[in-house]
């Protein structure tokens, strides 16, 4: 992918030194002390392009996977990103943590508490073709590379919980056929729509919000310190999936807009409730059995899945409300 | 186990079938290369692991679709 466009000051730095060879003792850039470290555009679409060095990486560039300048920004940020998570979501771990002893329960206690708006009932119901096509397009960032960040855990762990990791991932990477590659049933979905089904293709059109969502995976996948958060996170994901997805399908075939686009979310209905399963008892379970220190950080990705989704689905209701108003105001002049 | 008792899991091979209850919802079944219902129509298994539906609801058993989470749960025995 080529590289994206700058949203402030904070993107354009890193644009300049990844347009730049590695090395000759750069010194990286400070980010804004006053930047929202869980929305604002300029300050996740830098984490993005750094995180970006360890997945596929930008063609029109040199290779800057471990130029110390660069994973010493990635670092700041990251710290500036995690303190707020942790912020945000320290309630919903505390009490938890107080409901049961039982890590299922606890996890359960938080997809409850987490409360937001139905993106996936609205989408079912009352979204317009264009909403459910922007949904698709923004949706496009993460499913391209779908499961590709929870797989930097796998040599992080070991025993029961690696075993169930590797299944589930062994089912999103298609089960041995490469047509069956969630990340390509989604890009034969975004095709059929007639959207450019390139990986990243639509990175310069989402919100800050929704590159939060993305960079909360990569935070907790490439830090082995964070490995519990990843797999919680995994959870969450997996527990949330199967009814929405449900919804979502209902909404594409109520739109109009091709089987092969409702197949991908009906295939999930399927997957994701053997997924949700696998993450909590096995998965999860397995970890926090052989690590219990890492309980909380499990409950921790939980919390910080459901808080990121909660504030980006506002985001884009939001958004969607406003353009409708701006609409109906068009229609009234004219 | 619930309405999942209709369901028998089979392996070509002859090797156990491994079952995994998972509380109010629905039993996970690993090693298995069909699924054999009430009436003997055998459906493929084509993921590692699968969800076999247990409550009876779902729309697309044998496999689970998550519809148990739609049913409320009776209260818990005095």
């Amino acid at each position: 992918m080529k590289l994206p466009e700058a949203r402030g000051p904070l993107s354009a730095q890193v644009i300049e030194l990844l347009e730049a060879e590695p090395g000759g003792g750069r010194s990286a850039p400070h980010p804004d002390a006053g930047a929202d470290a869980l929305a604002d555009e300029d300050f996740h679409l830098a984490l993005w392009m750094l995180y970006e060095l360890h997945y596929r990486g930008f063609e029109d560039v040199p290779d800057h996977e471990w130029d110390p300048a660069l994973v010493a920004l990635r670092v700041e940020l990251e710290g500036r990103f995690e303190a707020e998570l942790r912020v945000g979501t320290a309630d919903f771990v505390r009490d938890a943590l107080g409901s049961s002893d039982d890590l299922v329960e606890q996890i359960r206690a938080v997809i409850d508490a987490v409360e937001g708006p139905s993106l996936a009932r609205y989408l079912q119901r009352e979204a317009t073709r264009a909403e459910v096509l922007d949904f698709l397009m923004q949706r496009s960032l993460y499913h391209l590379k779908e499961s590709d960040p929870h797989a930097f855990v796998v040599p992080r762990i070991d025993g029961r919980a690696k075993v169930a990791l590797a299944e589930l991932q062994y089912d999103e990477y298609g089960g041995g056929r490469p047509d069956r590659l969630h990340s390509q049933l989604y890009a034969d979905a975004l095709e059929a729509c007639g959207f450019d089904h390139r990986y990243g293709a639509y990175v310069d059109q989402v919100p800050g919000h929704t590159l939060a969502v993305n960079n909360v995976m990569s935070l907790f996948g490439l830090n082995r310190r964070l490995r519990g958060a990843a797999l919680g996170h995994l959870a969450a994901f997996e527990s949330t999936s199967s009814v929405p997805c449900r919804r979502i399908a209902g909404g594409v075939e109520r739109v109009g807009l091709p089987d092969v686009v409702a197949a991908y979310f009906h295939e999930h209905v399927e997957a994701d409730s053997v997924h949700e399963q696998v993450a909590l008892r096995d998965i999860c379970g397995g970890l926090v059995a052989d690590n219990p220190a890492l309980r909380d950080d499990v409950l921790f990705g939980v919390a910080a899945c459901l808080y990121l989704d909660v504030l980006a689905a506002r985001a884009l209701l939001g958004t969607w409300e406003r353009d409708r108003l701006r609409d109906d105001v068009d229609e009234q002049v004219a | 186990m619930r309405g999942g008792e209709q369901w028998r899991a089979i392996s070509r091979t002859g090797e156990d079938v491994a079952l995994e209850p998972c509380g109010d919802g629905p039993v996970l079944a690993r090693h298995a290369d069909a699924v054999i219902d009430p009436d003997g129509v055998a459906h493929p298994v084509t993921r590692p692991v699968v969800a076999l539906c247990a409550c009876g609801k779902s729309q697309r058993r044998p496999w689970c679709d998550s519809t148990h989470k739609s049913i409320p749960q009776a209260a818990p025995a005095r």
